[in-house]
């Protein structure tokens, strides 16, 4: 087997994977944090005991998230070590900084929240959750630069035959990122969101603890509510810089094989016949791409084909388009997961406000299921990030069939990946083992703090250590 | 003194101070399920570094993100030569980091033993390979012109760095054993000081056998003279007054003592190997060093900036950390693993 293909492999599965934890973590730090500011405010229990409910889920998610993170990080030496010669000056310092800013902070700061409660005063502990959730957010935009950079190459010279960082400036405005991290940002927030309420609609419809989940329904529904509305115009946001700087990602999730006319129609369904460079069907609505592309009903877009004589033109010989039934496909799962989060978010939102969300049973039936939504549309927005750049990977810099590791043999590549994908797999069943067996349970009372003290205990007050 | 040579310290730094941390997490996750005879016992050593080990771990993290920014060849050439045995630690690292998590979670004797054991070889071994990696960097691995590592992983498999591999073993249990004398109280406390003083004699001799090999056949304990052979002596004889003390029940001396043993004895390998940050059995020529591996003048000043401004902030909420954790464990805490 080829090692590129084993290697693009466990690049996409570990970064799939390590992407499920990823956004639960940014938004149920935040949403627990919200909770616990209820909490110290307002001082009642309810509030206290909800986020020690909800942290038991977060811990649990948290702690994938960090392992498998390791290996994200470790994965670009590994597999990638020519990638990694090639842009390890503008690309290593962001992963530098996301481990000395990010990580120290979220991972001290989770030890004194968890083991905090009794330790620390009301306030530094609720200061600890924050500074995790700010930690996760901090994380996020890190890595979102160093990704912008492999979409956007800025801020870099050439020098000895490696791209070498000149502008620090240019890496951290990189306009790729302010477009991207938004939208990650709140695409984030709304996962964890809807987690919450999910979990929480299925226990109010069993009337499990009434009181303290549809107060978490109300906190979570309405983060996501509003993320979700909010994510419409970074994502729309995000689309008209991508037809800008990266043309031939969009074409291809647009599947535009020719150069639009003038408007340009928007297609809803295609029969994408990717070895003769057509669409066999087409369902289409005129005038909706220019509106998307340019927010006015004029305007043709650049079909790959065009774009391929172009790329050809400039870069040499090659294949310039992505996988184009993929990228389409993705493309729409995802906006479409987004529009149902927005309706779902909404209505349980206004249904909250009018007290009547106990009593319809449908939408409490289907919020559960309502939390793949964000999972499907977070994996296809990456897919389509991802692949919608291939073949580079870095923009117009280095192609990812030159990336790869010459020093690893495919046997070595093929014995991480199935040894990786297994242990993935372990996680990922444990994970839904304990997050349903956590939320099954009837009666949470346990998760007050059953203060333990003992007034004979000689240790308490006078540290002696040694 | 330069920005490569800078660099140079700080990862060292970020590297002693994970084997210095991380190490007694280690230690603690191998002897637990040992060391306790039932499970409330076993949970008091797991929450010793029950706050720590996550921010321990960062110490590796933000070392490999430094390696990958200053010096993107030496990250290259490292994880890709080093592959497989990176493969064995990061699957034990993954299995360790959850196996914390997972093990309190629910109250049944099978899925507890199931994540201890997991726990405990995701303890086992990483120290091995750590020691394994060590050993290979101080008796070169066969790097080539393009800075690549040919050949095949069993070459990391020699004698040296089996006995380097064995050797960090105990050292990270001897220290782990102190950790948890300094944390726990009575019975538990009294066991470990037991236990420490059995396997002392392993991990002095061990440790011993490494520094007289490694000065035979390494050159890097004296690759800046005779004199710095010190470093490695004085490692050694920290080591013996540390299990002296543990004797005495001086347990905060001995930790500091099995601390300072590995500060020496990691640090003694990275200044001997500087300027290299890897040395190539096959020519000198090869070798990469803190020039031939670095990132332009540029990225280093720019992270030279970032990581002065924000260390000072990470060592103090740090020791912060371990100062509002200061209390021992007992028997009839509340415990959250």
């Amino acid at each position: 087997m080829d090692p590129l293909i084993i290697a693009r492999l466990q690049f996409a599965s570990t970064t799939i994977f390590h992407y499920f934890f990823v956004p639960v973590s940014i938004g149920l730090a935040f949403t627990i944090a919200v909770m616990q500011t209820l909490y110290v405010i307002k001082g009642k229990e309810v509030y206290k005991k909800m986020t020690k409910f909800w942290a038991v889920l977060f811990l649990i998610n948290f702690a994938v998230g960090v392992v498998t993170g390791i290996l994200q990080e470790f994965q670009f030496g590994m597999n990638w070590s020519t990638y990694s010669r090639f842009v390890g000056d503008v690309f290593g310092p962001s992963l530098a900084i996301e481990g000395l800013l990010a990580f120290f902070m979220e991972s001290t700061f989770i030890g004194l929240w968890v083991f905090g409660w009794n330790r620390l005063s009301k306030k530094l502990h609720l200061a600890s959750i924050w500074l995790v959730s700010i930690g996760t957010i901090l994380s996020a935009f890190w890595i979102l630069s160093a990704n912008s950079f492999m979409q956007n190459p800025v801020g870099f010279e050439f020098a000895d035959g490696r791209a070498q960082m000149n502008n620090f400036g240019a890496i951290l405005t990189n306009p790729h990122l302010w477009a991207q991290f938004p939208h990650v940002l709140l695409t984030s927030l709304a996962t964890g969101a809807f987690v919450i309420a999910g979990i929480s609609a299925w226990k109010i419809a069993r009337k499990h603890d009434l009181d303290m989940f549809k107060r978490s329904f109300r906190i979570s529904i309405t983060i996501g509510a509003v993320a979700a509305f909010a994510i419409l115009f970074t994502g729309h946001w995000q689309a008209q810089y991508l037809v800008e700087s990266q043309p031939m990602k969009m074409a291809a999730a647009e599947a535009l094989w020719e150069t639009s006319e003038d408007p340009a129609p928007f297609t809803v369904y295609a029969t994408v016949n990717p070895d003769d460079k057509v669409n066999d069907f087409e369902i289409q609505i005129p005038y909706l791409l220019s509106f998307l592309s340019f927010n006015q009903f004029s305007g043709s877009l650049e079909g790959m084909n065009q774009l391929q004589e172009m790329y050809e033109e400039k870069y040499g010989p090659g294949d310039y388009i992505p996988p184009v039934t993929t990228l389409f496909w993705v493309f729409r799962f995802m906006t479409g997961a987004g529009g149902v989060m927005l309706l779902l978010g909404f209505y349980g939102m206004y249904s909250t406000r009018r007290g009547m969300l106990p009593e319809n049973k449908f939408y409490l039936k289907m919020m559960p299921f309502a939390i793949a939504l964000p999972f499907i549309a977070n994996t296809c927005g990456w897919i389509l990030t991802e692949m919608g750049r291939q073949p580079w990977v870095v923009f117009g810099l280095m192609k990812t069939e030159d990336a790869v590791s010459p020093s690893v043999t495919a046997n070595e590549m093929l014995f991480s990946l199935i040894a990786f994908t297994t242990m993935y797999s372990i996680l990922a069943i444990v994970t839904i083992y304990l997050f349903v067996r956590h939320i099954k349970k009837e009666n949470h009372d346990e998760f007050e703090p059953s203060v333990a003290q003992d007034p004979f205990d000689e240790e308490r007050g006078a540290e002696h250590v040694s | 003194m330069s920005l490569n040579e800078f660099w140079f310290i700080l990862i060292t730094i970020l590297f002693v101070g994970f084997f210095v941390l991380e190490g007694f997490d280690f230690g603690v996750g191998i002897v637990s399920r040992f060391l306790g005879k039932n499970d409330q016992e076993k949970r008091v050593y797991i929450n010793t570094i029950g706050p720590f080990w996550d921010a321990n771990e960062v110490w590796l993290i933000t070392a490999g993100g430094a390696m990958f920014a200053a010096y993107p060849h030496w990250y290259a050439t490292m994880f890709s030569g080093f592959y497989i045995p990176l493969v064995f630690m990061l699957l034990a690292l993954i299995l360790r980091g959850v196996s914390f998590e997972f093990r309190g979670k629910v109250e049944n004797d099978k899925w507890k033993n199931t994540w201890d054991w997991a726990m405990f070889i995701g303890s086992f071994l990483p120290p091995i390979l750590w020691g394994v990696v060590l050993a290979n960097f101080m008796i070169g691995m066969p790097i080539n012109q393009d800075k690549e590592m040919v050949g095949s992983f069993l070459q990391f498999l020699n004698p040296f760095a089996l006995l380097g591999g064995m050797m960090f073993l105990m050292l990270t249990i001897t220290h782990g054993l102190q950790f948890i004398t300094i944390r726990t109280t009575g019975e538990l406390q009294e066991r470990a000081r037991q236990l420490g003083r059995k396997v002392a004699p392993i991990t002095i001799i061990l440790f011993l056998a490494f520094i007289v090999v490694g000065y035979i056949i390494s050159d890097v304990f004296t690759f800046h003279g005779q004199t710095f052979m010190v470093l490695p002596i004085l490692a050694w004889i920290s080591l013996l007054f540390a299990n002296l003390y543990n004797t005495q029940k001086l347990d905060l001396n001995a930790f500091g003592l099995t601390s300072i043993t590995i500060i020496l004895l990691t640090g003694s390998i990275f200044i001997g190997m500087f300027p290299r940050v890897m040395i190539s059995s096959i020519s000198d020529a090869y070798s990469l060093t803190v020039y031939n591996a670095a990132s332009g003048a540029y990225t280093l000043k720019v992270m030279t900036y970032f990581s002065l401004t924000l260390l000072p902030f990470v060592l103090g909420y740090t020791i912060w950390s371990y100062y509002v954790f200061r209390k021992r464990i007992k028997k009839n805490d509340e415990l959250e693993y």
